[in-house]
């Protein structure tokens, strides 16, 4: 008796609720647009600072996703920068920075569990991603396309285009070819700053004579970067190729119009060696060669600072980005009369200014109103300023014409930004993050570590690196 | 509009509406209400078919373990026979997974020097590993057994049991860290062998002496687990045969030769397979110490090296495979060894 009871009890309590649920439901003769809320029309009136914000419309309720490769330090900043965004509009930005961001992307895409948006901070990724997983990249949205069309040279749209369709904006920018040094230690010593690659080979040659006999040389050097293991050599070779084989060169090695093996690339792979697999000029503060090999990247730099009030540095030049400023311990004046100061990296003659960047690009993943103007947002100036603004410590610049240099943190910024807008630099993107994933994300790191630590020869290393091109 | 298209209509709404609400799920709240939904439906199909099972009076045998062990036999089908199939298929094709290959990426795996410093370096882990942290746990289980500090003793044993793989691998990096030339050292093993008057070590880099200083962190953290299974069944041999054996004129190693590691021969098993299994598939160490780099790779890391970061879906596949036989020997071997003891009983 008890079962049947409680049957005709579950029977009554399911149709109350298809009831009550019916009750909800639309009339089926009402036109379906209406009353799903985001395309309600811009309420005229607008709050104030949100006047820049008007175009991206009412995102009230919508959340946007962002997983990106930005973590601690740049990550506080970043999230700052949507702020205004998250305000005006009333979207919510979920943000998500990993180290592993690079090997777990394709994970996550592969999973259905895709981000709406990502940080690639290669163009050869997005190349694999949109060659790998056809339809999971959306085209750049129409509203980001004019932004880039606006604000970005045609160069850079063409690093977040594959096969004649744009799909991911410029976001920020780095300027690779920059050596760290000590300019107390340069003007106690009397060096100056060398213009042209033959002129900082003799300062090499004069630091390591004045310094013999002691635990100071003068380079320093690092390539640990944990899943990334290796890049960092691989800025060196792109930087080295630049000046030595020229751009020309350079970009048919980018693209595989010559082999990774060539002779030029060996020439280049050589000169890398020449400094830092010379035992008498590395690894300043280390120990030997192989030290560049388990040497972190982000504190490789730190030994061109003297350990203790009045010690001399045990490494006196250090080449690194400009995001390298913020790796300086707390307390580091980044000033040409502060505590350290980056050079240009000198081209074979002091008018060859070639300049090794790269930078991060908006990709989307979900074909939503938010995510596009999301997407569109990133691309304006409207986020650069705010970006520049947040970025208090420094270490951040964009390519994008709308960024007001005088919103940039520190003078070393300035001079990226002048660097990077000057119409005489000749400006390549880095080389590995152009090529196949496969290479510039694995057998070019892989065998740039050999190089280091066993002692690789470059031939050997351009021949291993060859093989593996897809 | 009629009734019935109405009626239509509505269930396809309402239809839409929930599976909007439970396959689109944004917020927190949205997601607790999918996992509550989930559960109650499994409750219910459960509960259904217990309900089902213990309808009829008398059940054939035939309909119980169907519907009992219907459930986990299609989970594992779907979670572990399927996704083997579909590797092993993989391992046969390129890189993208789209031509036939053949045996190509195992001749591969077993030729390319490379690999054959994978491969290597995975043996030398299978045997050093289980031995290495067998033997410890079981020499120091048997010297603290009933002295006045074995509990003190056997936590601090235990303790790196409770630290995560990662975590050891970046303990121990700062460990083996080392400073070149005049430069002060930053890391304890490299310290005590500048106080000790001999050269620093590059003790990640060395090769293949590299794979050791990464095994000593396996076995740092193994060696508590072995440690505390043999020593429970030390435990656990009858006192009137240690007496008798004692009263028989043994002592000292007499006795742990002949009498405890006999006693505790199961649990020895069981240890050694177990540590063995968890070795096979060690990841964690070799990634975060040198990310496999300086010839340490082992197979478990190449797989997924290959697989997510060369894009070479045919050879990482190959490579489980390879990983997966190479297991398949100890479960077959611990399944016997369990039945044995059962026998036994």
């Amino acid at each position: 008796m008890s079962t049947r009871k409680s049957t005709v009890a579950v029977s009554a309590i399911a149709a109350s609720l298809l009831l009550a649920l019916g009750a909800c439901a639309p009339d089926p003769e009402a036109n379906p647009t209406t009353g799903t809320g985001g395309s309600a029309a811009p309420t005229g009136e607008v709050k104030a600072g949100c006047e820049d914000y008007a175009v991206y419309g009412d995102l009230s309720g919508k959340t946007v996703s962002v997983y990106t490769s930005i973590v601690e330090v740049e990550q506080a900043d970043q999230e700052e920068s949507y702020d205004q965004f998250e305000e005006c509009t009333g979207a919510t930005i979920e943000y998500e920075g990993s180290r592993e961001f690079e090997a777990q992307l394709p994970i996550r895409i592969e999973a259905g569990n895709a981000p709406d948006i990502a940080y690639l901070p290669q163009p050869g990724l997005l190349k694999t991603l949109v060659t790998n997983y056809p339809g999971k990249v959306i085209p750049a949205s129409e509203g980001t396309a004019a932004n880039v069309d606006k604000f970005f040279s045609p160069s850079w749209k063409d690093y977040g285009t594959v096969d004649d369709t744009f799909y991911a904006a410029p976001l920020g920018a780095n300027m690779k070819s920059f050596v760290w040094y000590n300019p107390s230690l340069f003007k106690d010593k009397g060096y100056a700053i060398p213009t042209t690659w033959d002129e900082m080979l003799t300062l090499t040659d004069k630091i390591t004579a004045d310094f013999s006999g002691t635990d100071t040389k003068a380079w320093c050097a690092g390539i640990e970067s944990g899943d990334a293991t290796g890049w960092p050599a691989t800025d060196w070779v792109e930087d080295v190729m630049l000046r030595t084989a020229g751009p020309e060169v350079y970009d048919q090695w980018v693209s595989h119009d010559i082999p990774f093996n060539d002779p030029q690339v060996v020439a280049a792979l050589d000169a890398v060696g020449d400094i830092l697999k010379d035992p008498t000029r590395v690894n300043g503060g280390f120990g030997d060669v192989k030290t560049i090999a388990t040497q972190a990247w982000n504190s490789a730099g730190t030994p061109v600072l003297p350990a203790a009030e009045g010690e001399t540095p045990k490494c006196v030049l250090h080449r690194a980005a400009n995001f390298y400023q913020t790796n300086w311990p707390t307390g580091t004046t980044v000033a040409e009369d502060g505590d350290v100061f980056a050079f240009y990296l000198p081209g074979k003659t002091a008018d060859d200014k070639p300049v090794l960047g790269g930078g991060e690009f908006v990709a989307a993943f979900r074909d939503a109103p938010e995510v596009a103007a999301f997407q569109a947002f990133l691309a304006s100036d409207t986020w650069a300023n705010a970006k520049a603004k947040a970025t208090e410590g420094g270490g951040w610049v964009s390519a994008n014409s709308g960024l007001d240099v005088n919103n940039l943190a520190t003078d070393f910024d300035k001079l990226a930004a002048s660097v990077l807008g000057d119409k005489n630099s000749v400006i390549r993107f880095d080389a590995s993050d152009l090529m196949p994933a496969e290479v510039g994300a694995g057998s070019f790191w892989r065998e740039m570590v050999k190089f280091f630590a066993e002692d690789k020869s470059s031939q050997d290393v351009a021949d291993a690196i060859e093989k593996t091109w897809p | 509009m009629s009734t019935l298209e109405y009626v239509q209509y509505y269930f396809s709404w309402l239809w839409g509406e929930v599976r909007d609400f439970l396959l689109v799920a944004n917020t927190p709240t949205q997601k607790f209400t999918v996992m509550a939904v989930v559960i109650v439906l499994f409750i219910a199909v459960m509960g259904l078919l217990l309900w089902l099972v213990d309808r009829p009076k008398r059940a054939r045998n035939w309909l119980v373990a169907t519907v009992f062990a219907g459930p986990a036999v299609l989970l594992v089908c779907f979670g572990l026979v399927y996704p083997a199939i579909s590797t092993t298929k993989g391992s046969f094709y390129d890189k993208r997974g789209q031509a036939f290959v053949g045996f190509d990426n195992y001749v591969r795996a077993f030729t390319d020097s490379d690999f054959q410093i994978v491969l290597r370096n995975t043996v030398v882990w299978v045997v050093l590993v289980p031995l290495l942290s067998t033997i410890i746990g079981l020499v120091y289980a048997v010297l603290v057994d009933r002295t006045r500090f074995e509990k003190a003793a056997k936590t601090l044993v235990f303790l790196p049991m409770a630290i995560s793989m990662v975590g050891a691998s970046v303990i121990w990096k700062f460990v083996y860290e080392y400073r070149g030339g005049g430069n002060r050292q930053i890391g304890l093993m490299n310290q005590v062998l500048v106080w000790l008057g001999l050269e620093p070590q590059q003790f990640l880099i060395n090769a293949p002496l590299n794979t050791l200083f990464l095994i000593a962190v396996m076995v740092w953290i193994q060696a508590g687990f072995a440690m505390t299974i043999l020593s429970a069944s030390i435990k656990a041999i009858p006192d009137d045969i240690v007496e008798a054996a004692r009263l028989d004129g043994l002592g000292g190693f007499g006795m742990f030769r002949y009498i405890t590691v006999p006693s505790i021969r199961p649990a020895l098993v069981v240890v050694l397979t177990t540590i063995a299994m968890a070795t096979l598939k060690v990841f964690d160490i070799v990634r975060t110490m040198t990310a496999g780099n300086f010839g340490t790779s082992v197979v478990a890391n190449e797989f997924y090296t290959q697989s997510f970061k060369f894009n070479d879906k045919g050879m990482g596949a190959a490579l489980a495979v390879i990983l997966f036989i190479l297991i398949i020997p100890l479960i077959v071997y611990n399944v016997r060894q369990m039945r044995k003891v059962e026998e036994i009983r």
